[in-house]
């Protein structure tokens, strides 16, 4: 008797017929889980199951992949996919859902995007974003690179997690970039109609093939109404909802387009690098970085602690202006001043996500930046430092990478409705 | 009447507690939205990995669904931008209460799954649902009929205006809990089934359940010998039941005789290719046809051979064949309807329009046709539909799912959606319902008893059952308790029909809570106001606590210089004329027989 069967099973307290489902692992094992004729599954005592009878076993089917035929009329965009809940499916394993969707899939649930483009499939990796480690940002800005040979835009469907994670270490990695790279993923899983994921992956589509901007943006919701998506600078987005559709926002910047479901792109914030002819060549990346949370009573420690692991740079998530632990007991002061003395660049950032470090207001940040020698990121996100340390970490000065506006995470002015758009 | 047909019932009830997977109060919003949130639904493939008919034909209709909330009743898991919460203990309490009632046997652990519904009225494209308690029955004066299934889920959103390209949906009676009660297709007669649809409400009545309009629906599951099943939704009136059975009984009777009758003929089924007919009836005065063509509309049409006089077919009152084509393709393409050959000439299109179409068709004399005007897009969508429920008709009854009408008859919804449309709600945990957990839960006391407890409280057996019936039966029974120098049959009264009597009398609509009804209890029990005030009181509309005030009792002191006032302002009057002056100058203020009294006292 094998999950998948149909069985009949007399118990003490009746004979019940149905398909036999897998239990999930992390539940209690002494029940057994059986989808009745109606559709409806129930859980039975094991322990009252006095025979059991396989009816039908169970096969595996076949699943159909449809062929993508070419439209010469149309322009060609390169679907990665990288594993996440857009790709996911009902797991009776654990009763949770796990990655499973192909590109080619995608094509096969949403058939409009046929007449969007011409797609090429190509699955990178098949990870919850979540797991997701830098040598995979490597990977896929590589597969980018590949694919935007033989099309005019890429999209990568991603976990939503670390998306823009992603979005900001691919914006480092790409240099040189001339076309677009639109990460897309999705809130809802897609075993149901209301999934986000279908509109996200057109606009997515949509916009890596006549969008006219050549930097790695995220495509997402803009509202909870399914109306229309944002395209969201790579280096200025943070997933700011667990579970909203709309949980994507851009941060200490506007969003650059909206996309519609009808296919019309609207500019909202033109301040973004063209398309272009040109060579885009692949950066590398140091992963020996650590994301430090600063936080009242922290054990300074754990400064030295990294110092030990050998890491490379360390960037602080630092309070308010980009203070952190320095005048009582507690202070971080010694440890950070070893820390830079064995060569490790550390960055500050602001724990409230929204506003700009300053090195100069009060004396604390004074002594952080000057004495100490921590190099303050005025408006870039604690996540974008994170990664663009990593990229930076492989130029000889490192600083001036840092302090160098390589991708649009640094703006020189910051308007009034940016704050909690 | 048709004989041999087996009818089962599913019962709806929500019950009476907040939201089954969130914390959202269950209570239907009057106020104007205060937002409106726009939504696209697919279809999508199953567990089994199936797309299921029903929601596949929904999908492919392209429309949008808009859903009107309110902050007070709607939160972001009713929008679907949060996950559930687990299920609410208290509602599966009154599940296993029910389960209970009708002696059933309980699964040793609920499952909670999705049920895929595409029509927009769950805002995740699934309703969640799970099934609680099976083979249980309820004992009937026409026997003993099975209740296979005892399901607790959620309702659906409530549908406000459902027009061509869009629904608007409130998000009010989405996720209040919903018990779905299914008998078995254990009757047998139209009459039967009312008798049993009230039996089950008799006894769910007895638990914590919702009163009044739409909180109680019921499906009826029609079938007669050679026939098929078909669900029929949304008889809110337990009078129209016995009427539903009969008629769709005589509809599938009729059904049978048509595939009878096409076999005859050796009609399998439709074979030819649909028409472009613009040009044949580009001059026709028909309005409807004129008013097509104006806009971007065309004319289409197909041959169906072997059908003359079928289509015209009567199969319930005033509905024909032809109505179930026009049906179908009313809900797959969005058209008003369609034209057929047994009802022509009609609606102005003349014999001679009917001779070219007929020619162009090529249709011989036992042939027919069906004709439809819309855009290109809409006619082949609808003429398709046409297509499929002709095809149907050489096979019988089709699996429908149809909607009660006020004179009983029904029209097509949807398919009868399949199995595939089930699969496991991931997001909740299962809950394990042990022999411990069961066995705490009390079964209620049970309507029948609870009147005849009441009439031995002093109440009429109408009061009483009124009293039993309501809602407000629980407030009803604390009041009684707390205040002992009230008689119950007054509370009783007052609690269940001052609403109605102040409507009636005065015209005033009024909705006191159960605070005003304390407070109002409470002084007349204390005697700071009189009987005489309480409809003034309820009648103004206004926290009773903030008008006691103006109704309070006199003391005796007041009284009487009130009294000697009227007195002495009314010398001479007749004895009978001055105690109506002062009755109605201080009514409410003193009990009657006082005023009375002091008017004799100090009259003398």
């Amino acid at each position: 008797m094998k999950p998948g069967d149909t069985v009949k099973l007399i118990t003490s307290e009746g004979t019940f017929e149905g398909t036999l489902l897998p239990r999930p692992a992390l539940l209690s094992s002494d029940i057994t889980v059986l989808k009745l004729t109606t559709g409806y599954n129930i859980g039975i005592e094991t322990k009252k199951i006095k025979k059991s009878t396989v009816l039908l076993e169970y096969e595996m089917p076949i699943p159909v992949r449809t062929k993508i035929s070419y439209n010469p009329e149309l322009p060609t965009v390169a679907i990665l996919s990288t594993g996440g809940t857009i790709a996911s499916r009902i797991d009776y394993r654990t009763g949770g859902v796990y990655a499973d969707y192909s590109a080619e899939d995608f094509v096969a649930m949403c058939p409009e995007l046929s007449m969007i483009a011409n797609i090429k499939a190509v699955k990178v990796m098949s990870i919850m974003s979540e797991d997701a480690v830098a040598s995979d940002w490597q990977a896929m800005a590589q597969n980018v690179i590949d694919a935007l040979k033989n099309s005019d835009g890429v999209v990568i469907t991603h976990g939503t997690d670390t998306m823009h994670f992603t979005a900001s270490a691919l914006s480092f990695l790409l240099e040189n970039l001339n076309k677009p790279v639109i990460i897309t993923g999705s809130q809802r899983s897609i075993d149901r109609g209301s999934s986000d994921a279908f509109m996200n992956l057109t606009c997515a589509v949509k916009a890596a093939a006549s969008w006219d901007g050549a930097c790695v943006a995220i495509c997402m919701h803009g509202t909870i109404s399914d109306e229309h998506c944002t395209l969201l600078r790579g280096t200025k987005v943070r997933k700011m909802h667990t579970s909203r559709r709309d949980a994507f926002r851009a941060i200490n910047d506007q969003p650059l387009a909206r996309v519609y479901t009808d296919g019309q792109i609207e500019i909202t914030n033109p301040d973004y690098p063209k398309r272009r002819e040109g060579k885009i060549t692949l950066r590398k990346i140091e992963n020996a970085v650590a994301l430090v949370q600063i936080h009242p009573d922290l054990d300074p420690g754990i400064i030295d602690y990294h110092v030990k692991q050998k890491v490379k740079g360390l960037v602080l998530n630092a309070t308010a202006f980009g203070h952190v632990p320095i005048n009582r007991e507690k202070t971080l002061g010694p440890s950070l001043k070893k820390a830079i003395a064995a060569g490790i660049t550390i960055v500050v950032c602001s724990q409230t996500v929204y506003g700009r470090v300053n090195p100069y207001v009060y004396t604390n940040l004074r002594k952080l930046s000057m004495d100490i020698g921590a190099i303050y990121l005025s408006d870039m996100l604690s996540e974008t430092a994170f990664t663009k340390l990593m990229v930076a970490l492989t130029y000889k000065n490192t600083k001036e990478f840092m302090e160098s506006n390589i991708a649009g995470e640094f703006t020189s002015r910051e308007l009034e409705r940016e704050f909690l758009q | 009447m048709t004989a041999n047909i087996t009818c089962g019932l599913e019962i709806h009830q929500q019950i009476d507690t907040k939201k089954l997977f969130c914390e959202c109060p269950a209570i239907m919003q009057e106020k104007e939205p205060e937002y409106t949130v726009t939504r696209r639904l697919r279809a999508v493939v199953g567990e089994t990995g199936e797309i299921d008919i029903a929601a596949a034909q929904e999908a492919m209709k392209g429309k949008n669904y808009f859903y009107e909330c309110n902050d007070e009743n709607v939160c972001m898991i009713d929008l679907d931008e949060e996950p559930p919460r687990n299920m609410r203990e208290e509602t599966l309490n009154v599940a296993i209460q029910v389960g209970k009632l009708f002696k059933a046997q309980f699964v040793d652990e609920v499952q909670v799954m999705r049920k895929t519904v595409v029509n927009g009225s769950n805002t995740t494209g699934f309703q969640r649902t799970a099934l609680v308690a099976m083979n249980g029955h309820i004992d009937t004066s026409s026997g003993k009929i099975s209740i296979p299934t005892i399901l607790l889920e959620e309702d659906s959103a409530r549908t406000i205006k459902e027009e061509d390209r869009h629904t608007v949906y409130r998000l009010d009676r989405l996720g209040i809990p919903l018990l779905e009660i299914s008998t078995g297709p254990d009757i047998h007669t139209p009459l039967q089934c009312a008798q049993v649809a009230e039996q089950i409400g008799k006894l769910l009545r007895s638990c914590k359940v919702k009163r009044g309009l739409g909180t109680i629906r019921q499906d009826v599951n029609v079938s007669i010998i050679g026939g098929t099943r078909v669900e029929i939704k949304g008889a809110q009136d337990l009078a129209l039941l016995p009427k539903l059975v009969e008629l769709e009984a005589l509809r599938q009777e009729k059904l049978l005789e048509i595939k009878k009758e096409l076999e005859k003929r050796g009609v399998k089924g439709v074979m030819t290719q649909i028409q472009d007919l613009t040009a044949t009836l580009s001059s026709s005065k028909s309005t409807i046809i004129s008013g097509a063509l104006k806009s971007t509309g065309v004319i289409k049409g197909i041959r169906v051979q072997g059908c003359k006089g079928i289509l015209g077919w009567e199969i319930q009152p005033k509905r024909r064949l032809g109505t179930e084509l026009s049906d179908r393709a009313k809900i797959a393409a969005g058209v008003k309807g369609i034209f057929h050959s047994d009802e022509l000439p009609n609606y102005e299109i003349t014999q001679a329009e009917v001779d070219l179409v007929a020619r162009k068709l090529e249709c011989g004399p036992q042939d027919a046709f069906v004709i439809v005007a819309a855009t290109p897009e809409k006619c082949e969508k609808a003429l398709c539909a046409a297509i499929q429920r002709l095809n149907d008709a050489t096979k019988g009854v089709p699996k429908e799912v149809r909607t009660a009408k006020e004179d009983g008859t029904t029209t097509f919804i949807r398919m009868m959606p399949g199995a595939a449309r089930l699969y496991p709600e991931t997001d909740v945990l299962p809950i394990r319902l042990m022999k411990k957990r069961i066995d705490a839960v009390a079964i209620p006391e049970l309507l029948d008893h609870r009147i005849i407890r009441y009439e031995k409280l002093g109440l009429g057996k109408d009061l009483a059952e009124l009293a039993a019936n309501s809602e407000h039966a629980l407030l009803f029974e604390t009041f009684v308790n707390k205040f002992a120098g009230l008689k119950a049959a007054y509370i009783a009264e007052i609690l269940l029909t001052a609403e109605k009597t102040i409507r009636r009398q005065f015209n005033v609509e009024i909705s006191p809570t159960a605070t005003d009804f304390e407070t109002l209890f409470a002084a007349l029990s204390e005697e700071r106001i009189s009987k005489e005030s309480v409809l003034d009181i309820l009648k103004e509309k206004k926290p009773v606590k903030d008008v006691l005030g103006k109704y309070a009792l006199l003391s005796d002191r007041e009284l009487e210089l009130a009294v000697k006032k009227i007195v002495s302002e009314n010398k001479g009057m007749a004895a009978n004329a001055l105690f109506g002056k002062a009755m109605g100058q201080l009514r409410g203020k003193a009990s009657g027989q006082k005023i009375v009294e002091m008017v004799r006292k100090f009259s003398a």
